[in-house]
């Protein structure tokens, strides 16, 4: 069983999101996802300043395996990226909801994140999967 | 539904995440395929590859019969002798590529398990009236890595191994070929069903890391090892695809299916297919547009390399085309480098 940490919210893409205290929404994907990709050995991170919509395409995750896209769980715009998983992919594998995050955005609207699922409906979309 | 081999409860009790590849649930890996890796570069590792297809073809016409649908020669085979070899249509296309072993009664081959069906309605087709195919399924652990041998000597009544590569030993009910898809050494060991677990347990209490097919595809690729529907298919010849070695044009006056093809392209072969070193960060993927200074290619296979820390891959390019060349990925030309597969061998680099 994955861990999926109530105070996040998550897209049904695996995606996680919190709201910072500076206005911020941090993101990065979920354990069930990292453990889905397995070894994770590059990352290809949205440039800062990219704005994007909900669900669109903000970068790659590659692990051994396989390359997978990246989502904007919530529109906004890119204002700071992961610089240490250049170095250190496997942050991701190890603390997928810490030192492993992907992005922060300045969200066009923060009330976008009511749109997103709470853990026990995230649970439900890893379940059906498994 | 997915087929399971024998051992489809030791791998979810080894803790292996499955997967279904080719119709079978196979563990991809036990946790970190990168650790996989590692064992099997640095100890010892095991593969269940009972998924394989174990075809034993005896008779007074099986070697005639191998002679015509196997594009290497198995008339040179002494007993227990193995051999790599490609099964070609007749354009020359490879069908499969198998290992056959020579048993006293016979010979035995092992085809890939994707073209289970296809290589068994081939065989029946091209068979000749004196002959037996029979498909039997055994259990197949790939034991691999620099303490393999001493590994599987500590796990059974074995008290010495001498087998030499690429030659087979039968051990009661057992067949050990010195063979494998990694690039180390290491031994492949058929044997009954019902003796099948308990081989595993012993491996593992022998310290025998179980590794999935995760590790196995990137220890194959350093090896610089195709990989049948993906480096090389019905559409091209072994000439383009890095096995024109395994071609036996000698005696010339054996017909194997798939020669008279050949013979036009054996002067000129327009591609080859090479190893593909990435110099920027990112990962090669299988597909890939590749840009030479002579023209283009496609990368075959691609991945990261836990040992050379560095995405490598194996690439269909022009015949000429060498050194400094260009990988399109998702849209941005990353640099890279053609160089002479394998990139690792024995645990060693042998790529710069």
């Amino acid at each position: 069983m994955s861990d999926i940490p109530t105070e996040l919210k998550y897209a049904a893409t695996h995606e996680w999101a919190r709201l910072e205290e500076d206005g911020t929404v941090t993101v990065g994907i979920s354990d069930h996802a990292q453990s889905a990709l397995g070894d994770v050995v590059y990352i290809e991170a949205p440039e800062v300043g990219l704005s994007v919509a909900a669900q669109e395409e903000a970068g790659v995750v590659e692990s051994v395996k396989a390359a997978s896209d990246i989502y904007a769980p919530i529109g906004g715009t890119v204002c700071a990226v992961n610089e240490a998983l250049t170095d250190a992919p496997e942050t991701v594998n190890q603390d997928p909801y810490g030192d492993g995050w992907f992005f922060k955005l300045t969200p066009t609207d923060a009330g976008d994140l009511d749109d997103l699922l709470d853990a026990e409906a995230y649970a439900e979309v890893c379940d059906d999967e498994d | 539904m997915a087929d399971k081999t024998p051992l489809f409860d030791a791998h979810v009790a080894a803790g292996g995440k499955m997967v279904d590849f080719a119709g079978w649930m196979m563990p991809v890996n036990y946790g970190s395929q990168i650790d996989e890796h590692i064992a099997v570069r640095t100890n010892a590792g095991m593969f269940d590859v009972s998924h394989m297809t174990i075809v034993d073809i005896d008779g007074p016409d099986a070697e005639a019969f191998l002679r015509k649908v196997i594009a290497n020669d198995v008339a040179v085979l002494a007993e227990y002798q193995a051999l790599y070899g490609a099964a070609l249509n007749a354009h020359g296309g490879v069908l499969d590529d198998l290992i056959v072993y020579r048993l006293p009664k016979g010979y035995r081959c092992v085809v890939n398990a994707a073209t289970r069906e296809k290589m068994l309605d081939w065989f029946e087709a091209q068979a000749l009236t004196n002959m037996r195919i029979e498909h039997k399924p055994q259990i197949m652990l790939a034991v691999q890595g620099p303490e393999a041998i001493a590994k599987l000597i500590a796990a059974t009544d074995l008290t010495e191994l001498s087998i030499k590569p690429f030659f087979a030993a039968a051990h009661g009910d057992w067949l050990i070929g010195r063979t494998g898809y990694t690039g180390e050494d290491g031994v492949e060991v058929m044997l009954p069903v019902a003796q099948g677990l308990g081989l595993w347990q012993a491996l593992l209490e022998a310290g025998v890391q179980p590794a999935g097919l995760g590790a196995r595809d990137t220890l194959r690729l350093e090896a610089g090892l195709n990989l049948y529907g993906q480096d090389m298919d019905e559409t091209t010849s072994p000439l383009i695809s890095n096995i024109g070695w395994t071609v036996a044009w000698e005696p010339a006056e054996r017909g194997f299916i798939g020669r008279y093809a050949l013979q036009g392209e054996r002067s000129a072969p327009a591609h080859k297919l090479t190893g593909i070193i990435l110099e920027e960060k990112g990962v090669l993927r299988h597909d890939q547009p590749v840009q030479t200074d002579i023209g283009p290619g496609l990368v075959t296979s691609g991945s990261y390399s836990p040992t050379l820390q560095r995405s490598i891959g194996l690439a269909r390019v022009p015949s000429g085309a060498s050194g400094e060349c260009s990988v399109d990925i998702r849209g941005t030309m990353k640099k890279a480098r053609l160089v002479k597969p394998p990139f690792v061998r024995k645990g060693k680099i042998l790529v710069n």
